[in-house]
């Protein structure tokens, strides 16, 4: 009776299986419009062209000129627990961008670009300001359309594309570019600051609570090519920002390159927010195609109090690199770090935080949730550093992994260095499989095994998603239902 | 050529003059192995600068003094009385010394059922062929990336075989106590062959010193093989003083439900480096991996273990815990690896730092590899100060400060002491941890004994 019991449960357990790898990445389409692109290849005069096609000032071009210089001379890094295969960087189109007139109207864009994001279901239009969320739209390679811009503008908040910041705020930008994040930074840093092509500016002056919730969305939609944005956030004295940032891109059989930058700067009693729902499109059952997403995330709590937060739910790309860091140098700031990584079939995601203590009495916590399924690996990597006279810093750390399936690996590589004795620090991590008694329980209670396996992985991830804002939080949540019900094996 | 070069270049000089001396004494097994090892060292980079699994070990100004390197044995006059006319005298064991890396040749055949062998390791490759051909060398690839312990194959020449034959069971612990003596700078390279056949049981005693005040920079590993339900209970204590370096490698492999459990007691040394490499290689096997380090002044600490759960329902618990004052570093990293059909492994790591001054400093590297679904496995590891709340309520029965702090960390301490299973053994190394934490032993650069004189 009992095996019956045994035989029917795991019945159940493939059919769910098949339900869920069955879904397919629904955001795969892709748009026909018309793209304005360069010639394949990357030298120095690939760049010359990115820079004049954007009309930049001269010494942008200067910083991308030595970042690429510097670039020529790094190594890609190989110490992550990933598989990376050969990247053949002439191979890659650095500059795509969707063929439009020049304007702000939203009439004025192409109806197909309109189409793609009505699709994805992205807030473009005014008619939906009751979201109430601001949104530049990434595609390709440039900026499409942001919306909101002028409500902002009254509160004296910039929020815009990095062109446009290049042109109407050369100042800012110039002042707070490459700051956090060098151009020599690291390979993929060197590679993005020598052809980046747009991405969000941000700054909210001194005081200002910024009234709406920020959201970039990114899109990669032209075949060969590569995304490398750049997003600068400043929050200046005592203001506050919430920033959402989600992707998704067609489904292709061959890798795509991701490399992007954000940058992070956080002064004196302000706060930022910076929520990622990372779903690039992960590659095929077979783990054919994807994306490759090499991304550097910095950022700085210059004054004192400041506090930055990171909550990210990674469930797509082929291969995530990607290190979301906080350097905590004013006195008494504070940052956080929640994230949840599934991944499903073949994919490979290294991903974690730095939390580098410099001010006194900083504080951070780290809370990394990783799920693997089907034959991939998942590895949290972070590192808690505090410096020689650091007073009183705090760092507590808890990374669990949930392993759903025999074929996948789950990894954890925290680094602890500390210099100052009056630091406490504190890291724990545990790894396990959803517990048959935990199963169990609930089917006596006549929920569902499959229903039973949402309940835990939503508890599992619910110390993530809860700090996720609510228009995400729901989008998170669906993502991991898609990305994981069932694969329990 | 930088330093790092130069060590290199010197090693492969060294290893090219003295192969033929190398090769003196030693049987065929030892032998057959020394060039393909030294070029593995070579392979690996050379000596360990920058390394994932060195990254917190600075090894250059280890390895870059002017070192004397001994390729044949010069006998010692050890006066074994004079060492331990003042030991533990509730414990009793097998001595067996060495000198600087060498079998001593004033050791005693201690009373062992007949089929035990215990002899130096260049008598058994000359007397075991077919022992050292199934077991000298086999765990040292399993250790691939680390060159110093192909390092230590290529120019070992001596050190302690012990043979513990099947359904053996050693009533009285083994002890095997290192001796440093030299008039110059010396290198020295030891290498240790313990093999537990099916159901037998000992317990090893390894203890470090230097009985001389020259800088020494020893590369010691030691082998173990524990064949089905073999159990080994492994104590180290190292007890040096500053101007000698530790290179100590243990390279554990074990069978169905063999059990090899070890208590790692450092307390005293320049720079000491504990390489810990377990196999788990088939189901029910069992490891205990326990350490306290207790440092100061300049003194580097660095404990690096490597727990490969290769069969199922393997087990295996690791705890270091140490004790950092003045400009003290401890670097501490462990890996669990789980391998892809080790399920139901069960395996739990844990590292306590206790900072007690402003300019020690900690680095912890607690890893999990796991490639298993049905698993246990966790990790945890903290560094901070002595509590603030334990401190008053200490206070505030009367005792002084100093002597609340010294409960405090004796007890943090004794933790881990308290899993030694021989009582006299215990009572010693909780002595000397007080001693040490009243530093009252870094006075004494000799040995543990001596310090009782």
């Amino acid at each position: 009776m009992l095996q019956a019991v045994v035989a029917f449960e795991s019945r159940i357990m493939e059919n769910i299986i098949e339900e869920v790898t069955g879904s397919d990445y629904k955001y795969g389409f892709v748009t026909h419009v018309e793209t304005d692109t360069i010639e394949k290849g990357l030298s120095e005069e690939t760049i010359r062209a990115i820079s004049a096609k954007k009309g930049e000032p001269e010494w942008l071009l200067e910083f991308r000129l030595k970042a690429y210089r510097k670039w020529l001379t790094m190594k890609m890094p190989r110490w992550a627990q990933l598989d990376i295969p050969e990247i053949d960087y002439q191979d890659i189109v650095y500059y795509a961008a969707p063929k439009q007139k020049a304007g702000k109207d939203w009439k004025d864009v192409d109806p197909e670009l309109k189409k793609t994001f009505d699709k994805l279901g992205i807030p473009l239009t005014e008619q939906m300001a009751l979201s109430g969320v601001a949104v530049d739209a990434v595609m390709d390679s440039v900026s499409v359309k942001t919306t909101f811009q002028e409500t902002l503008a009254e509160r004296g908040v910039i929020f815009c594309s990095f062109s446009e910041a290049v042109k109407n705020h050369p100042d800012l930008v110039k002042k707070y570019l490459g700051t956090v994040v060098p151009y020599a930074d690291n390979y993929f840093a060197a590679l993005n600051s020598a052809v980046f092509s747009d991405g969000s500016f941000v700054y909210i002056p001194k005081g200002v609570r910024c009234p709406m919730e920020l959201s970039t969305y990114f899109r990669i939609n032209a075949q060969n090519t590569g995304q490398f944005e750049r997003t600068l956030i400043v929050a200046d004295e005592e203001a506050y920002v919430s920033y959402l940032e989600g992707c998704t891109a067609p489904q292709r059989d061959e890798n795509q390159l991701h490399a992007a930058i954000v940058e992070i700067i956080v002064e004196k009693n302000a706060e930022v927010k910076y929520s990622t729902v990372q779903n690039w499109y992960p590659g095929d059952k077979e783990g054919k195609g994807g994306i490759y997403n090499f991304v550097t995330k910095r950022g700085i709590c210059r004054g004192e109090n400041a506090r930055l937060t990171w909550a990210q739910v990674e469930t797509g790309s082929a291969i995530t690199w990607k290190y979301p860091s906080t350097i905590l140098k004013g006195d008494n700031s504070v940052s956080e770090f929640y994230s949840v990584a599934v991944t499903n079939n073949y994919q490979q995601a290294d991903t974690g935080t730095k939390m580098i203590h410099i001010g006194n009495n900083t504080r951070s916590r780290i809370v990394s949730k990783g799920i693997s399924a089907g034959y991939s690996s998942n590895s949290y990597r972070g590192k808690v550093k505090v410096v020689k006279g650091c007073k009183g810093a705090r760092n507590y750390s808890q990374c669990d992994s949930l392993l759903l399936g025999d074929k996948c690996g789950a990894h954890t590589f925290p680094y602890l260095e500390i210099e100052d004795s009056s630091a406490q620090v504190e890291h724990e991590a545990t790894t396990s499989k959803i517990g048959e008694d935990q199963i169990f329980y609930c089917n006596q209670r006549g929920i569902s095994t499959e229903d039973a396996v949402g309940l835990i992985i939503k508890g599992y991830a619910g110390d993530v998603l809860n700090k996720m804002p609510m228009e995400f939080a729901v989008e998170a949540q669906k993502l991991l239902q898609i990305s994981l019900e069932g694969s329990i094996g | 050529m930088n330093d790092l070069e130069k060590i290199n270049a010197d090693f492969a000089a060294l290893f090219e003059a003295g192969y033929e001396q190398l090769q003196a004494g030693c049987g065929m097994g030892m032998n057959a192995v020394r060039k393909a090892a030294f070029e593995h060292f070579k392979a690996a980079g050379g000596v360990p600068q920058g390394k994932e699994e060195y990254v917190y070990a600075n090894l250059v100004p280890v390895f870059g003094r002017d070192y004397n390197v001994v390729l044949r044995y010069i006998r010692q006059d050890v006066d074994l009385n004079e060492i331990f006319h003042c030991a533990v005298t509730d414990l009793v064991t097998d001595p067996i010394l060495t000198v600087n890396g060498w079998w001593f040749d004033g050791n005693l055949q201690p009373e062992l059922p007949e089929e035990v062998v215990i002899c130096s390791l260049q008598e058994a490759s000359l007397r075991y062929p077919d022992l050292f051909l199934k077991y000298y060398n086999r765990n040292v690839p399993a250790a691939a990336k680390d060159g110093l312990a192909s390092l230590n194959t290529a120019f070992a020449q001596d050190g302690v075989f012990i043979y513990v034959p099947d359904e053996v069971v050693l009533e009285r612990p083994l002890q095997i106590i290192n001796l440093l003596r030299a008039k110059g700078d010396l290198m020295a390279f030891q290498r240790n062959l313990v093999i537990l056949g099916r159901h037998a049981k000992a317990t090893l005693l390894v203890c470090d010193h230097t009985l001389s005040k020259q800088s020494f920079l020893v590369n010691n590993a030691t082998e173990i093989f524990l064949e089905d339900n073999a159990h080994l209970d492994y104590y180290q204590v190292q007890n040096q003083y500053l101007g000698a370096s530790q290179i100590n490698s243990v390279l554990v492999s074990e069978g169905k439900n063999a059990n090899f459990d070890s208590t790692l007691v450092t307390l005293y040394g320049g720079f000491i480096r504990n390489n810990f490499y377990v196999a788990l290689n088939d189901e029910g096997a069992e490891t205990g991996l326990y350490g306290i380090y207790i440092s100061d002044k300049n003194q580097v600490v660095d404990n690096f273990s490597y727990i490969d759960h290769v069969s199922p329902r393997c087990r295996s618990n690791e705890h270091f815990k140490g004790v950092l004052d003045d400009a003290a570093t401890a670097n501490f990293s462990g890996c669990i690896r789980v391998r892809p059909d080790a399920q139901k492994t069960e395996a739990y790591q844990a590292n306590n730092n206790l900072l007690i001054s402003d300019t020690a400093r900690v680095n912890s590297k607690p890893q999990l590899v796991i490639d298993a679904d049905d698993v246990k496995c966790s990790h945890g590891a903290t560094v901070g100060q002595i509590d603030e709340e334990a401190m008053f309520y200490l206070r505030s029965r009367g005792i002084g400060l100093e002597e609340a702090r010294m409960m405090m960390m004796f007890g943090f301490a004794h933790d881990i002491i308290q899993r030694v299973k021989l009582d006299p053994l215990r009572e010693q190394i909780d002595m000397l941890v007080e001693k040490r934490l009243r530093g009252e032993l870094s006075k004494c650069y000799n040995c543990m004994m001596q310090c009782r004189k």
